[in-house]
């Protein structure tokens, strides 16, 4: 298919304003990525896949401002034992960031990575190729072509502690391009923690190889700067017993894309993606999830739960696609929104492509208001009606923070989730 | 206490009248029980007095303690010791039973002025008193009523009902649904709950619950009105003739 010259024209002149980094064993896979995103070429709002969020502000050269918020709330994750890895307007800050030595673990900057490191080198911009078919990303190979910054994780063992990268935003038109690769090996854990916006624009792209019997937990806030725009992916290919979940909290932003791609690769894999977004007024997000069963009894869960307010507009794309042979596959997909008022939206796009006779698949799509009988009842045994909305709010959201595994860090974000909502009732 | 005087309320989507000038006093320490057919406008009164949107009240006042209750919000009416134990109890997926009875007290606590619980007291008292409606740590762990059986949801009214300490308790059919054994645990939570501060209105539709919460007054409503007011004699007359007769004799 040839593309349009108008898509041609505005993807060069995207690519007018980067340059690509010589780092010698990235190189091939940059050059490669970036053949592919000239066949694809940047997203525009006439593509299927963009339908409900408009690409423009992620796409166009230069970055639009974002005011960078100053806040007295302190960063999430701060009071639990971490290795910390911080990134300001999407460069590494060595200062900021603890020593990157954890036992079990070998932590490498992606950038000045010049040695050939050969584990990543088999895994850099391979699960974003993957992760091409059949939908087409193409921010996502922009960004294996063009980033600037990142990290290679690669795990043997089971560390002590979390690794949380840190993505702090300092000036108001950084435009950041950050990836990360990480492999778990057999029988290894890791868990990543990330907190904060990163820039005004980010794009940010993760690739995890899940080994067989290996772990990945996942738990990210994405920062409450209300003008940062971000598209993110993660694409996980995971291998035999091995087990993925993810976690994001969003609230605010005014443009953010979050697509997660993953492959169930071996036998008796489980993963799970969750999310809770919280938006007030200028505030878009989509979800966009893709999980492909290639295995015989896999399960994947999918819950996505948003609090819309003030015309703002929540997105869910979900897709679970069962392949021939992908036996025994459950797979589950719930996306709903808590409109509290008329002007906000949801749109939903849930999505079932099955190809294996015995599978368990189920998903379900809502939107729906507080409901009053409830509201009431809580208010009848005292409770104040602002009180009484939040507490219904956060039982709302509350299936999708069960879905992280540590309490601790579940217990962390409903604090948020809970803040957000009381600053809101003034 | 409670007084309740020439009571007119309509539905607000619907113009249709309920309640129809409705008098009643409820003083401190008795036991007042309102009995009546399908339709007459029990559970209207008893969402009117604690705050349920959708009603209008046309004529007449209703006072608890001297203050307007029906000039002010439901939470409001809670703080100033109303409890309406609901005869459908809500289910609240996500709230843990416990952190709701602490919101609860707490929220009263400080409309009040008082100082708040603090958790390990609060730990303290509604475990003693969950024990005695036999409730156990299960229970208040789970979320609110929900995967509660009939007569759970309803000993979790009563348990609310035991920490809130309100001056005014209206049970709307806290009896529907019950078993025997199941009704008398809850007859003997509210009985537990009887002293010569608080007043109760046990609103029902049988006489079985009166056996064991031995009310004071018994009032008789029909068509949105109490027609016919007496003591406990007078529910044994229900429970025998039906409404009928009653309902004869007084139009």
């Amino acid at each position: 298919m040839t593309l349009a010259q108008v898509k041609i024209d505005a993807t060069e002149e995207r690519l007018n304003t980067l340059d690509m980094p010589q780092e010698g064993w990235s190189t091939a896979a940059r050059e490669d990525a970036l053949v592919r995103l000239r066949s694809m070429g940047l997203p525009s709002r006439r593509d299927e896949y963009w339908k409900y969020t408009r690409p423009d502000t992620l796409v166009q050269p230069t970055a639009p401002d974002a005011a960078v918020l100053h806040t007295d709330e302190g960063p999430v994750f701060d009071t639990l034992g971490r290795l910390k890895i911080v990134f300001v307007d999407g460069v590494f800050s060595a200062d900021e960031s603890d020593d990157l030595t954890l036992e079990g673990v070998m932590i490498e900057r992606l950038a000045g990575a010049t040695a050939d490191i050969h584990w990543a080198k088999g895994l850099y911009g391979v699960l974003e190729n993957n992760g091409q078919n059949p939908v087409e990303r193409p921010l996502a190979a922009l960004n294996t072509a063009y980033a600037t910054d990142g990290v290679l994780i690669h795990v043997t063992g089971t560390p002590s502690k979390p690794i949380n990268l840190i993505y702090r935003h300092i000036s108001t038109s950084s435009d950041a391009i950050l990836h990360h690769v990480v492999k778990v090996e057999k029988g290894a854990n890791l868990t990543i923690l990330e907190d904060g916006p990163a820039a005004a624009r980010l794009n940010m792209c993760m690739e995890i190889d899940v080994a067989d019997t290996a772990t990945f937990h996942h738990v990210r806030a994405q920062g409450r700067d209300h003008e940062r725009r971000a598209a993110t992916h993660m694409f996980a290919r995971l291998g035999t017993e091995s087990t993925f979940k993810s976690f994001t909290l969003t609230a605010n932003g005014v443009m953010t894309r979050n697509e997660c791609v993953i492959e169930l690769a071996g036998d008796d894999a489980h993963a799970t993606v969750a999310g809770a977004a919280l938006g007030d007024g200028d505030f878009h997000h989509d979800d966009t999830v893709f999980i492909t069963h290639d295995a015989v009894n896999c399960e994947s869960r999918q819950v996505f739960k948003k609090v819309l307010r003030n015309g703002a507009t929540g997105v869910f794309q979900g897709k679970i696609l069962v392949k021939a042979g992908a036996q025994k596959t459950d797979g589950y997909q719930i996306s709903q929104s808590l409109l509290l008022d008329e002007d906000s939206q949801f749109l939903a796009k849930p999505e079932l492509e099955i190809y294996a006779d015995d599978v368990a698949c189920s998903h379900g799509s809502t939107s729906g208001a507080i409901d009053e009988e409830a509201l009431f009842y809580l208010r009848s045994r005292g409770v104040p009606v602002g009180e009484a909305t939040d507490m219904l709010t956060l039982s709302f959201l509350a299936e999708a923070v069960e879905e992280i595994e540590d309490g601790t860090l579940a217990e962390e974000i409903n604090e948020r989730l809970a803040a957000w909502l009381a600053r809101r009732r003034g | 206490m409670l007084n309740i005087k020439n009571l007119h309320v309509s539905l607000e989507e619907e113009d249709k009248q309920i309640l129809k000038g409705v008098n009643l006093t409820v003083e401190a320490g008795k036991v007042h029980a309102i009995m009546g057919p399908n339709g007459s406008g029990k559970s209207t009164l008893s969402y009117v007095l604690s705050g349920k949107e959708g009603y209008e009240v046309t004529e007449g006042s209703a006072d608890l303690l001297g203050e307007d209750l029906l000039e002010i919000d439901p939470e409001e009416r809670a703080a100033l010791g109303l409890f309406l134990a609901f005869q459908y109890p809500v289910e609240i997926p996500g709230v843990g039973n416990m952190t709701f009875l602490r919101t609860a007290v707490n929220s009263q606590r400080k409309a009040r002025g008082e100082d708040e619980m603090s958790a390990s007291e609060f730990l303290k008292v509604v475990r003693e008193r969950a024990k005695s409606l036999k409730i156990d740590a299960d229970m208040l762990k789970r979320p609110v009523n929900v995967g509660f059986s009939g007569g759970e949801k309803k000993r979790n009214e009563i348990l609310q009902m035991a920490m809130l300490e309100p001056k005014m308790c209206i049970l709307d059919e806290t009896d529907s649904g019950l078993d025997v054994d199941a009704m008398k645990l809850v007859a003997e939570g509210v009985n537990a709950l009887r002293n010569e501060d608080r007043g109760f209105l046990v609103i029902t539709h049988y006489q079985r619950l009166l056996d064991h919460i031995k009310p004071d007054v018994v009032h008789i409503m029909a068509d949105g009105r109490i027609v016919k007011t007496g003591g406990p004699e007078l529910a044994l007359e229900v429970e025998q003739n039906g409404y009928a007769d009653i309902l004869a004799e007084v139009a």
